[in-house]
């Protein structure tokens, strides 16, 4: 009976004392926030437009990348500290800040990233009719002058999920179509045909958003994800 | 007194048995190591030491890893595993990186012994020396084609235990250093090198020349062309090469070039033994004796413990001598960019205003184009190894309806018919059945024809060719036509295109940009260059944009450089079946895109240069990351 007691005191104990010795704290603060043009987010390709937080202060430094979402948002955990935020040269559909901004993170912060994109996609318009989606959009061209660069092209993309970009083969596209006329940039029509496969179940909606690929610009700008119902 | 004695003489017997024979018991030396006195005193054993070196040169296509050879959609891969490949949307910014420093100080430490070495012949120490610093050149060249500007260590460092490393960082050199450094290393040893195109294993004068054009011409291209894709540069130039430093760069390449066709290094000259062009093209890889065209090569021997299963993977599944093979299945693109033999390009003429296009013979509709094509791939209707292939994917009935198997030569009753015929060739195409020839082709090129090479227990021992005679003169002529001389490009074109049976020869005003494209993608394929090609020119990221191929865009652009390469297409025979029909029997062709193939490859301006990974980044912070990632 008393052995049975010790063991449990024993047991009790351990248990309340062993693990704080290598215990971590865990990341306290959320870095979130959107990267935008005059507070309108800007919407990217899903992973494939990031900005780079550096933590000076440690002996190995290594960059934190922080993947910007399709909607133009961003979210890191992080530990509470002092960071240095950095676009790459020639990331994202913009031009981003070229200074690294400090930043001092104690506990949740939102920050807006103000970048100055080469156009804005204005007033998107989607539709289906009889197995084709159609979409229209004017452009806006932000940057103009010795830095303004022409439209390569602009694409309407459809996907069975939420995630729609042009670049990231059948997860991100079912199928995609180039406008055939982007001569007048404030007034572009797209259309594409859903195509048919027999081995998917049928489902009443498709996602749906107009990307644009800037000349010599590796990523591309985009509207936001509309669902267009059939 | 008696259990007195026993211990006593035990202890006597302790201390005299072991001080006497010490010195020659323990002190033997080892049966298993060699000194390095003992290495550097024979020159058999020291030239062991330099095979080990060249074992482990690297190279990006290898014959020991099938896949390798065929990437960025030139060809399907028919293996179910591998199908993946086709249904993601690019590659990761590691991808094709290579760091490998111990190799460059292994490299650095035969140099150091043997320049010590006194037991040694002048003569066999030169040509060692010699040969070692090949290796250490070829091996910053391929840091260089990879990874940019790398630091440039040239000794083999030592550490000193003081608890400080730092002064074992280097920093990263700039690119044209590295190109510099590989430069005049091949002008350095170029002479010290047997000029002996006898010997294609070991390093040759002609070796270091080759290696001395291509690295001349590839980093003259990225003076010219890095221009276009400006983000693909580092301020302190670790990546990027001025442009005003193109012309001579490619009056380098001529130069070293010419050296080799004029004969300086040796008889090196096109392959031209049999009469059959194709037949002549296809022996130019595995022909192994008294070869004219390899200047330098991996070699391989059966029997002799180095052997590669290359024609195992690859060989037709009909008749092969495993249950396997097919692999490598080459995409309509590459087949379809062969030219005409008068020199014209032209898609394979499958239908005419909608209406399909009816041959009486399987392999009529591939007639009378390069003859590098039927020697590149196992077409429908040809033969490997004297068996006759057997692709065609269905029968195609008089409504356009088709009938096929899920399984390989599978039989059914037509319609109208009591009896069961095949109608599935036993080499498929199926679609989605691995090693079958999904896109109606195989390879041929590096196939091995001896009996037994596709067995495991036997395999092949066609050599790997590194460098060759063909590629030098295809560098002659991007050079010669970069630097405005159009009409000798033309003349070297006109050499490797005459062995093709090509019967149109070129002037230097046909001679341009695509042409030197071109000519190099087809004669060069499955050779491991078309990659850094395309990098060189900066052109993946145009060609492998991440958008699918429409099937109307497929024919479109043939011999164009920015044509689309994203995914793999097929075209696959069909028998036709209207009994009282003129044309039933006869053979149509389909193209298609494989269910398989769901992805479009895209490279980004991040894959010009192959991350460094952080863990390098850590131990050395004075490298720079690489641009765009």
């Amino acid at each position: 009976m008393k052995a049975q007691i010790y063991i449990l005191l024993f047991g009790a104990l351990l248990l309340a004392s062993a693990c704080e010795l290598d215990n971590f704290q865990e990341p306290d603060a959320f870095f979130t926030g959107h990267i935008v043009y005059q507070g309108e987010p800007i919407p990217v390709a899903r992973n494939q437009v990031w900005f780079e937080l550096w933590q000076p202060g440690f002996g190995l430094s290594a960059p934190i990348d922080v993947a910007i979402a399709q909607d133009g948002s961003y979210s890191s955990r992080l530990f509470s500290g002092q960071y240095q935020l950095a676009f790459l040269p020639g990331e994202g559909p913009f031009r981003a800040p070229t200074d690294t901004i400090f930043l001092d993170l104690n506990g949740d912060e939102i920050m807006e990233l103000e970048v100055t994109p080469y156009y804005m996609i204005r007033t998107p318009q989607f539709s289906h009719s009889g197995g084709t989606v159609s979409a229209s959009c004017s452009l806006d061209q932000i940057i103009t002058g010795d830095e303004a660069r022409e439209v390569e092209r602009v694409t309407l993309i459809i996907n069975r999920t939420q995630f729609v970009d042009a670049n990231s083969g059948g997860e991100g596209s079912l199928a995609q179509s180039n406008a055939a006329d982007i001569s007048d940039l404030s007034r572009i029509s797209l259309s594409v045909d859903i195509p048919e496969d027999a081995k998917k179940p049928d489902q009443g909606y498709y996602f749906a958003r107009i990307g644009v690929k800037i000349a010599g610009v590796e990523d591309m700008i985009y509207t936001q994800v509309e669902k267009v119902s059939l | 007194m008696k259990k007195h004695l026993f211990s006593i003489s035990f202890i006597l017997l302790f201390i005299t048995s072991c001080t006497k024979d010490d010195a020659l018991f323990l002190d033997r030396p080892p049966s298993s190591i060699l000194t390095q006195e003992q290495v550097f005193s024979d020159p058999s054993v020291a030239l062991s030491v330099l095979a080990d070196l060249y074992n482990r040169y690297e190279d990006f296509a290898r014959l020991d890893d099938w896949a390798t050879v065929a990437r960025f959609n030139i060809a399907f891969w028919s293996e179910a595993g591998r199908y993946p490949e086709f249904q993601n949307g690019g590659w990761g910014f590691g991808a094709w990186g290579i760091w490998d420093y111990g190799y460059i100080r292994e490299i650095n430490l035969f140099l150091e012994r043997c320049e010590a070495a006194t037991e040694l012949t002048d003569a066999v120490k030169s040509r060692f020396l010699a040969e070692a610093r090949f290796l250490r050149a070829s091996y910053y060249f391929e840091l260089v084609k990879r990874m940019g500007g790398v630091p440039l260590i040239l000794e083999a460092q030592e550490y000193d235990f003081s608890g400080d490393a730092s002064y074992l960082q280097q920093p990263r050199e700039t690119e044209a250093a590295i190109y510099d450094f590989v430069i005049s290393e091949a002008e350095a040893i170029k002479d010290l090198l047997p000029a002996d195109a006898g010997s294609k294993s070991r390093a040759t004068k002609g070796a270091a020349l080759a290696m001395e054009s291509r690295a001349a011409l590839y980093a003259a291209s990225i003076a010219k062309y890095g221009q276009n894709t400006p983000q693909v540069s580092l301020p302190g130039n670790e990546v990027g090469i001025p442009a005003s430093r193109a012309d001579e760069y490619y009056t380098t390449a001529l130069n070293a070039a010419q050296s080799i066709i004029n004969g300086d290094a040796g008889a090196y000259g096109l392959y031209n033994k049999k009469p059959d062009l194709s037949e002549n093209f296809e022996a130019l890889f595995y022909d192994k004796a008294n070869n004219p065209e390899a200047i330098f090569v991996e070699d391989y021997q059966v029997g002799g413990g180095k052997v590669h299963y290359f024609t195992g993977w690859n060989q037709p599944r009909f008749g092969a001598e495993e249950e396997e093979g097919g692999r490598i299945n080459p995409s309509l693109q590459f087949v379809q960019s062969f030219e005409l033999l008068d020199g014209t390009y032209a898609p394979l003429p499958n239908q005419e205003g909608g209406s399909p296009i009816y041959y009486d013979n399987i392999d009529d509709i591939f007639e009378g184009r390069d003859a590098r094509l039927a020697a590149t791939v196992i077409l429908p209707g040809s033969s490997f190894k004297s068996k006759p292939v057997d692709i065609w994917a269905g029968v195609v009935l008089e409504d356009g309806s088709i009938v096929t198997g899920d399984s390989r030569g599978q039989e059914k009753t037509l319609p109208g018919a009591s009896q069961q015929v095949q109608v599935v060739g036993f080499d498929g195409p199926i679609d989605g059945l691995e090693f079958t020839a999904q896109s109606g082709f195989y390879i041929r090129k590096y196939q091995d024809p001896t009996v037994g090479s596709g067995r495991r227990g036997t395999q092949s021992d066609v050599w790997f060719i590194r460098y060759r005679y063909a590629e030098v003169l295809l560098n002659a002529a991007e050079a010669a036509f970069e630097l405005g001389q159009a009409d000798l490009a033309a003349d070297y074109l006109n050499q490797v295109r005459a062995r093709a049976g090509i019967t149109t020869a070129l002037t230097g005003a046909d001679v341009d940009f695509d042409r030197i494209y071109h000519e190099r993608y087809v004669e060069l394929a499955f050779e491991g260059l078309h990659f850094f090609d395309l990098k060189r020119w900066r052109l993946a990221h145009i060609i492998l944009d991440g958008n699918p191929i429409s099937e109307s865009e497929v024919t479109q652009d043939i011999g164009v450089a920015t044509k689309r390469e994203t995914q793999p297409y097929s075209i696959w025979p069909y028998k036709y079946h209207n009994p009282g029909d003129p044309n039933d029997g006869k053979w149509l062709y389909k193209i298609l895109r494989l269910s398989r193939v769901t992805g479009a490859d895209r490279f980004q301006l991040g894959n010009y240069y192959s991350e460094i990974s952080q863990n390098v980044l850590n131990n050395n912070p004075r490298l720079v990351r690489n641009p765009n990632q």
